[in-house]
């Protein structure tokens, strides 16, 4: 079974248009809510808590929420929801909950806030990863591929054999932003540098993610990047003494090695100031799609396996993207059919990035159809 | 080059736990008995397993204990299905609801934990491995040449028969069951411990499924179960290692291909049966039938 | 020494205990559970089978019983009159997906026409590919004696892998920056399955599931082909010199609970699911099993089967909401009401006796 996160990120950019009632007039919703009074705020996750990845990490969010405002709010989740009707009755039974915030963690529940979000006008919606908004419902994304041109670059000084591989797990934007802006970076790094490409069409599966990391070592790869969720390839990298990264989750249970570092989702500093907007009256629908600068994706810790220098470089690219100095898609860039992308200098913009379906020159694998 | 030795032994690998579960079922469905709860088992089995191992630091505790659980676990399908005569099938159906949901509850302390470093066995191969490999002549041997094994058969082809012969068929099910679970729990404890070495809910992904298929595919013959787990992880390893080599496969098509093919066997033994008389491979003749002795 | 005898006849009143004992041992057994886990067992109970029904959300979650029954009732309905006939049908998952993607594939050629027919137009596509997906295993089994068991469950997995085929390839939709998953059909009126009257939860598919309910019930009570699908299960030589084909048996009970499993599938996809996914198959045929069984066979004790089933579902995520307890700790109380069920049905069929039999 598939874990059903997917990704249109700022696509809203481009649906914006389409959208009856939107907020770019940014008037607040509601008033203050009072001292005293509990602000209940709901989440849904469509995996486990339990799954170490995805919905493991908002939930960590969600514990983020209740530390930093105590007895103020009142935090409730249902896990395990499946996408269709299943979400639309669970949203709507947080909102007669008297939830007056809730977090949709997952892509395919975007249509079900929509639904629900109309019968409960009072209600804040917040919605991961989906492009559909409307007055009192608000999209947030994490900018992954920024993380992704960091684990690139150690990736590309790392890698003996000039082979990196990329566990997939669907053809869609979010995970093609990650090996193209990963392969860059490697590339820029070690000119003589590979990327092997399997898609394993599923978020969690740790057989199959295990077998794809043998199938990628197998090649020849000694250097592997997941999109998927589990540990499982870490397991292999490990009897293979290749090296991996953290996905979702830090993982840091196979640290030092094979896990050198990690590009970790952490959803904790949107979910604890949409709260503070909420009890202060200042929230207003938005559509967030933030990255390392503003603390959402998170490079985990590197450890001693990558040498100092290494370390230094890849920090140091952290850094500048972070500052929104430098933008992991600037041209000059080819697509992989050889025609012209960005111009020297040029950057991508959020639109061509929310509807990323090609590969950048140089990766030879094929984009499945 | 991509059908080499390494994807020989990626293959023994990823074939290792749905051959176990397979061979297990494979007892079970001989002796008359369709138990659908195998995925319930698996994941028990890999739960106990990883817990017993990393409890005593050593692997071969947990594949012992993987086995117990899955063992464990199947004695309440036996109990309801042979003692209280409830249907195999809505009874296996809910042992794997019952499975998942327990060991996702229990599993909580376990989360973020690493297994125990497996030691390596001969050639590389894993001894688990070697183990599922050895079964396969052994459980052949039992069902065909046997005492043990001609009474097995017996109470599956034709339970009534069975009885009036004095066999006790509740007795040869039952332990059939067992034994089923137990190969079940260590094919789910090879997923936790030594393919992807940490626990998480559902891990097992629905292999308890795929074993299902094979042993159809198989004809109900240890050695075919053996071809089935081979064709069926054969088929992932090798769409993942053409991809891995920069070839575009359609994947979701791919994958439907050891279904078709099982239900093709399946098609082929049964006409054989049918037409030309020879029940080699067939099904048994009592699977999935509810046994009571009226006298 | 414990052993049961089979009962000639059951009293009336047994069929009608033997499930609410079974639901009083479960909320014991899952209360201790509970316990175990630090919860309230009395709240946690009253949560899962009080609230939905009569708590202070009930408006909202009665009708919601439907909505998350209509689909197991319509499926079991149908499956259940092959059980009756010895016909097992354990593919309903398969026939319910390739319903759902045979109706919304007739939705999504007509997009974005406007015309009346396109909905029943999508009803008759969904059963037909229902039908036809439950008509392999039949004629597999009727030519070449293959089991109708085997058969339709591996033509689950081939279903659920040609739904991920569509959900990435022909249905994806094209307006959806690249996401798997097709149109939503709730956004295109001709085709949406909506709720028919507001609040009460009732769509197409449901009413569907009432009609399942009466017609199955007078064709096992009134029609010589109940007649025939009885005498055929409880004793298939017998029914063989009665006149009763077995051929057309097996191509009924597998068409009839092929078609129905795929009207479920459709109702789904137009109405509450709303779309084709690469998951779009959520389990409903595997669970309408459970519900064929608990209602005894019987389309009434189906009907009130599936309700019940549906109120652990909506109690468990209120359990979930309002106490704080795990998904998984109902859905092993959910597994538990099973075995407790399926065990006392043992009661209505056999008297337990001591001792050696006479």
């Amino acid at each position: 079974m598939t874990r059903r996160r997917l990704l249109a990120s700022a696509a809203a950019l481009a649906v914006l248009a389409m959208l009856p009632a939107l907020p770019g007039t940014a008037q607040a919703q509601g008033t203050p809510i009072p001292e005293g009074e509990k602000l209940k705020v709901g989440f849904i996750y469509v995996g486990p808590v339990g799954d170490g990845g995805w919905s493991y990490q908002h939930d960590v969010g969600r514990q983020a929420i209740e530390k930093e405002f105590g007895d103020r709010v009142e935090t409730t989740f249902i896990e395990s929801v499946p996408e269709g009707a299943d979400a639309e009755r669970a949203l709507t039974q947080l909102a007669l909950a008297g939830n007056k915030l809730i977090f949709a963690t997952s892509f395919g529940f975007m249509d079900a806030v929509i639904n629900v979000a109309k019968k409960f006008p009072d209600v804040k919606f917040e919605h991961a990863t989906g492009y559909k908004r409307a007055d009192n419902v608000s999209t947030y994304d994490a900018r992954f591929y920024e993380g992704r041109a960091v684990m690139g670059t150690i990736a590309g000084r790392m890698t003996k054999s000039n082979k990196i591989g990329y566990i997939g797990s669907f053809p869609i934007p979010e995970v093609v932003q990650g090996i193209n802006s990963s392969f860059i970076h490697a590339r820029k790094v070690n000119p003589a540098v590979e990327m092997k490409v399997v898609w394993a069409y599923t978020w969690f599966d740790p057989a199959k993610e295990a077998d794809a990391a043998s199938a990628l070592i197998a090649e020849g790869v000694d250097v592997i990047l997941q999109h998927t969720d589990s540990t499982a390839p870490m397991g292999k990298l490990q009897e293979a003494g290749g090296i991996g990264f953290g996905q979702a989750s830090d993982m840091a249970a196979f640290k030092p090695t094979p896990r050198v570092s990690a590009i970790i989702d952490n959803w904790a500093p949107y979910y604890v100031k949409r709260v503070g907007e909420v009890l202060d009256g200042t929230w207003t629908s938005s559509a967030t799609w933030a990255g390392i600068g503003e603390g959402e994706v998170e490079i985990g810790e590197i450890t001693d396996a990558v040498p100092p220098e290494v370390k230094a470089e890849a920090e140091a690219l952290r850094d500048k993207i972070g500052k929104k100095e430098y933008h992991p898609f600037t041209g000059p860039l080819k697509k992989a059919d050889g025609s012209e992308w960005l111009a020297d200098g040029k950057t991508a913009t959020d639109e061509e990035l929310s509807q990323m379906n090609f590969f950048v020159e140089g990766i030879t694998a094929q984009m499945p159809k | 080059m991509i059908l080499d030795w390494t994807t020989f032994l990626l293959l023994l690998s990823a074939a290792t736990p749905i051959l176990l579960a397979a061979l297990g079922e494979t007892i079970v469905e001989r002796a008359g008995v369709l138990n659908l709860g195998v995925e319930g088992m698996m994941i028990t089995g890999a739960l106990a397993g990883f817990a017993a191992a990393h409890a005593t630091g050593s692997p071969a505790a947990g594949f012992l204990g993987g086995a117990v659980a899955g063992a464990a676990l199947s004695l309440i399908f036996a109990a309801l299905t042979q003692y209280l005569l409830t249907n195999q099938v809505a009874t296996g159906l809910a042992l794997t609801l019952f499975g998942l949901g327990l060991t996702a509850m229990f599993g909580k302390p376990y989360e973020g934990v690493k297994a125990p470093a497996m030691p390596g066995g001969p050639l590389g191969i894993n001894w688990v491995v070697w183990l599922g490999l050895a079964l396969v002549p052994v459980i052949w041997l039992v069902l065909n040449r046997t005492r043990a094994g001609l009474v097995l058969r017996a109470v599956g082809e034709n339970h009534d028969a069975a009885h009036a012969l004095g066999y006790k068929v509740r007795g040869v099910r039952v332990a059939a069951i067992a034994i089923g679970g137990a190969l079940a729990g260590l094919g789910g404890a090879y997923v936790s411990i030594a393919t992807v070495l940490q626990w998480t809910e559902g891990m097992t992904a629905g292999a308890g499924w795929i074993a299902l298929a094979i042993v159809v595919f198989a004809g109900w013959s240890p050695w075919g179960v053996l071809a089935g787990a081979w064709l069926f992880g054969g088929v992932t390893v090798l769409q993942l290692r053409l991809q891995a080599a920069g070839v575009a496969v359609p994947v979701q098509l791919l994958s439907m291909a050891p279904y078709l093919a099982t239900i093709l066997v399946l098609v082929v033994i049964s006409a054989r049966q049918k037409y030309a008389r020879s029940a080699s491979g067939a099904a048994p003749g009592s699977l999935g039938r509810t046994f009571h002795a009226t006298r | 020494m414990l052993r049961l005898e089979p009962r000639t006849a059951a009293p009336w009143w047994l069929g009608l205990a033997a499930p609410v004992l079974a639901v009083l041992a479960t909320m014991l057994a899952g209360g201790l559970l509970f316990a175990l886990m630090g919860f309230d067992p009395v709240a946690a109970i009253r949560t899962i089978f009080w609230d939905p029904l009569f708590g202070p959300a009930a408006g909202y979650s009665r009708p919601q019983l439907l909505v998350k029954a209509g689909p197991l009732v319509l499926i079991a309905c149908g499956l259940a009159v092959g059980f009756r006939a010895g016909i097992w049908n354990i593919g309903a998952e398969g026939q319910y997906i390739v319903g759902g993607i045979c109706g919304a594939a007739v939705a999504l050629a007509a997009y974005p026409a406007e015309g009346a027919w396109i909905f029943p137009a999508m009803v008759l596509a969904g059963a037909a590919g229902g039908w036809a997906w439950g008509m392999i295993p039949a004629v597999l089994r009727n030519r070449f004696g293959a089991s109708e068991i085997l058969v339709s469950l591996m033509l689950v997995y081939v279903a659920q892998k040609l739904a991920a085929w569509a959900a990435f390839g022909p249905m994806r939709n094209p307006e959806g920056f690249g996401m798997p998953g097709s149109r939503n059909l709730q956004q295109y009126p001709p085709a949406a399955n909506p709720e028919l009257i507001a609040g009460t939860g009732i769509h197409w598919g449901v009413v569907a599931a009432g009609v399942a309910v009466l017609a199955t019930w007078l064709l096992m009570s009134r029609h010589i082909r109940g007649f025939h699908i009885r005498a055929a299960g409880m004793a298939p030589r017998a029914a063989r010199f009665a006149g009763v084909r077995p051929e057309a048996l097996v191509a009924f009970c597998l068409g009839l609970s092929g078609a129905l499993a795929g009207m479920a599938g459709l109702f789904e996809a137009a109405g509450p699911g709303g779309q084709i996914t690469d998951s779009f198959g959520s389990g409903y045929g595997f669970t309408a099993i459970i519900v064929a069984f608990l209602g005894r066979l019987h389309p009434l004790g189906i009907l009130l089967a599936g309700l019940l089933l549906a109120l652990t579902y909506i109690g468990g995520e209120l359990a979930q909401l309002m106490l704080s307890l795990p998904a998984a700790t109902v859905q092993v109380f959910q597994g538990m009401l099973l075995f407790f069920l399926l065990a006392f049905d043992t009661l209505t069929r056999f008297r337990i006796r001591w001792g050696k039999a006479a």
